[in-house]
């Protein structure tokens, strides 16, 4: 990378990356990724704004029509197969061959990587197969899994050996609740361990609950790139008091310098500032106002989302 | 999962050499059960001609070629059997086998993933032409074994008498059968190189078949018509039928040798037309 940013510290890093397919739509636009070693990277975006074509771009699967971009430190796709290996990816959904076991199209893949050990391919195999609770389903033809069951493959296939980095396409979809759990969980562990996760999703609670940076990607570009913590700080949080008498609460909380109040049918809103929260609940007492909640509500992620896209979540040309 | 357990660094081992994709490839085509049924039909044919010929032996010389020696030897049943799965049985499995090969997995979408682990393209391709040849050499071996064994046990061996008339030793015999079978397979595989182009175009496998089929019958149909007969031998299957010049005494070369010679540039041409279509293709199955 000849940009300054240095490739060390950097999982994925990418240069003016740029797609535009033959039917003339820019699917990625110039986008300068910068996924920190170490980070759970939610990647963000409406459906359609480019997030799938990026990792394909990533993989080397599709090649850029400008811009660069290196994995791990490795200028791709020239270094792909030093790289590769070390990377763990999930693009665009499981794929396997239906007529053969979960097992079996383990195998296949592991037999595809020649940079493996064969001899261990067995263990390994049943580990990855273990930690994703497939390893009773082994056997079974993987036309028979149902969808959670091949997103669990999917992901096993991605953890047949050690990773430094995984590059994940929504690996939450079509897993039930307990599942979405086991795998949030898994990747908490997995980050724990320094391998760097890169999370494509469209469920922000994934994300709040996850990750530690988060990139917005909007019509092919990448409208945001920060940590969460930051990109939080950038919605100012609201008190919320919820009570019978909303415009007696709203007087308390105008007195005490808050902004923006609103009043609803039961609640009495405003932007928190500088106000201690306790303070708010102290005078709302004191002015004989009957709460029944308080709440200090954190930026919205969501809304942060619709603001940066300018739309709804699931829109996007 | 610390970093003292990682594997030696991917650099050290990626040199090394290893069959195991290959071996995968295999068990692909051969585990699959729509093959084996193909193989079924395949194996079928000298079933019949054996059964056929026993229940109704050919009083006269005639009928397709080979038919009226298999009374007298039984090893004939599979040099009838290849004739006859020549023009389309043989060439309906190769083509399945290779239309199949790069669109198959880019219609379920494993091919991404197979890259990704990563898979080199180039190697790729070498991996499903080596693994079409050898379906070619098995299913060819599958027809001659069958026939042969069949033939022998229902109208017992003995010399061979070739087409030249003079008279080989039975093993002889069985040794001109198997050129005969490695011919024919360097010819289907040579298709199978077509077949393996084809399917680098479409993520649709049984268009890629289709389209083989179509090139292959195409061919054999020029063939046929005299008035092209400038153009029949750069046909691809115009030299298929020359293998029954491996059963003269001596062998003739002289259609046999043109006919690798088509079958390499064949292979060639459309191995390394795959190669340059597959090898900057954007993969967005």
């Amino acid at each position: 990378m000849t940009d300054g940013i240095s490739p060390v510290e950097l999982a994925i890093s990418s240069a003016g990356l740029t797609k535009r397919f033959r039917s003339g739509q820019v699917a990625v636009n110039a986008i300068d990724l910068a996924v920190p070693t170490g980070s759970v990277y939610g990647f963000l975006g409406p459906n359609g704004s480019g997030k799938t074509t990026t990792i394909r771009l990533l993989l080397g699967l599709i090649r850029p029509t400008a811009g660069s971009h290196a994995l791990l430190g490795e200028p791709m796709p020239a270094r792909a197969a030093r790289v590769l290996p070390r990377v763990g990816a999930l693009v665009e959904g499981p794929a396997f061959h239906p007529y053969l076991t979960g097992l079996a199209n383990l195998r296949r893949l592991d037999a595809a990587d020649r940079t493996v050990d064969p001899g261990t391919a067995r263990s390994r195999i049943d580990a990855a197969l273990d930690r994703v609770g497939l390893l009773a389903a082994a056997g079974k033809r993987y036309r028979h899994y149902s969808l959670g069951m091949r997103q669990r493959l999917a992901i096993a296939a991605a953890l047949l050996r050690p990773r430094d980095l995984l590059i994940l396409d929504e690996p939450t979809n079509g897993l039930d609740p307990q599942g979405t759990r086991e795998v949030r969980a898994l990747l908490g562990a997995l980050a724990a361990t320094g391998t760097t996760v890169v999370l494509s999703t469209h469920l922000l609670s994934e994300v709040e609950q996850i990750c530690t940076h988060v990139g917005v990607m909007h019509l092919g570009r990448l409208v945001a790139q920060d940590t969460l913590v930051n990109l939080r700080a950038r919605t100012a949080p609201r008190a919320q008091v919820r009570t019978a008498a909303p415009e007696k609460a709203a007087t308390v909380l105008r007195e005490l310098g808050l902004a923006e109040v609103e009043t609803a049918a039961d609640s009495a809103t405003g932007l928190l500032g500088d106000v201690a929260p306790e303070k708010i609940v102290a005078a709302l007492v004191h002015a004989d106002v009957p709460v029944r909640g308080f709440a200090v509500l954190s930026a919205d992620l969501e809304e942060m989302f619709v603001q940066l896209t300018g739309e709804g979540f699931d829109v996007s040309g | 999962m610390s970093v003292a357990e990682l594997p030696a660094p991917p650099a050290d081992r990626a040199s090394r050499f290893s069959t195991r994709f290959f071996r995968s490839e295999l068990v692909l085509i051969f585990g699959r059960r729509r093959n084996w049924v193909g193989g079924l039909i395949l194996a079928s044919v000298p079933v019949l001609i054996a059964i056929a010929v026993k229940v109704d032996p050919p009083s006269t010389a005639g009928g397709p070629t080979f038919f009226d020696q298999i009374t007298n030897n039984g090893i004939f049943v599979a040099l009838s059997a290849l004739t006859l799965e020549i023009p389309l049985f043989l060439p309906i499995a190769v083509a399945s086998i290779s239309g199949d090969a790069v669109a198959g997995e880019a219609n379920l979408g494993t091919l991404r993933y197979l890259l990704a682990v990563p898979v080199d393209r180039s190697r790729l391709l070498a991996v499903k032409l080596l693994a079409i040849a050898v379906f070619a050499l098995v299913a060819t071996l599958l027809v001659a074994m069958v026939g042969a064994l069949l033939g022998l046990a229902l109208f017992g061996g003995g010399p061979v008498v070739t087409l030249s008339g003079t008279t080989l030793p039975f093993w002889s015999g069985v040794a001109r059968l198997l050129l005969v079978v490695v011919y024919l397979s360097v010819c289907l595989t040579a298709m199978g190189a077509v077949g393996l182009f084809v399917s680098t175009l479409t993520e649709q496998p049984i268009a890629a078949t289709i389209a083989t089929l179509i090139l292959t019958l195409g061919s054999e149909i020029m063939d046929a018509i005299p008035q092209l007969a400038v153009i029949h031998r750069y046909l691809p299957t115009h030299y298929w039928l020359a293998f029954g010049d491996l059963l003269r005494d001596p062998i003739s070369f002289d259609r046999i040798l043109p006919g690798l010679a088509s079958a390499a540039i064949y292979l060639a041409l459309f191995g390394t037309a795959a190669w340059a279509r597959f090898g900057g293709r954007d993969i967005s199955s």
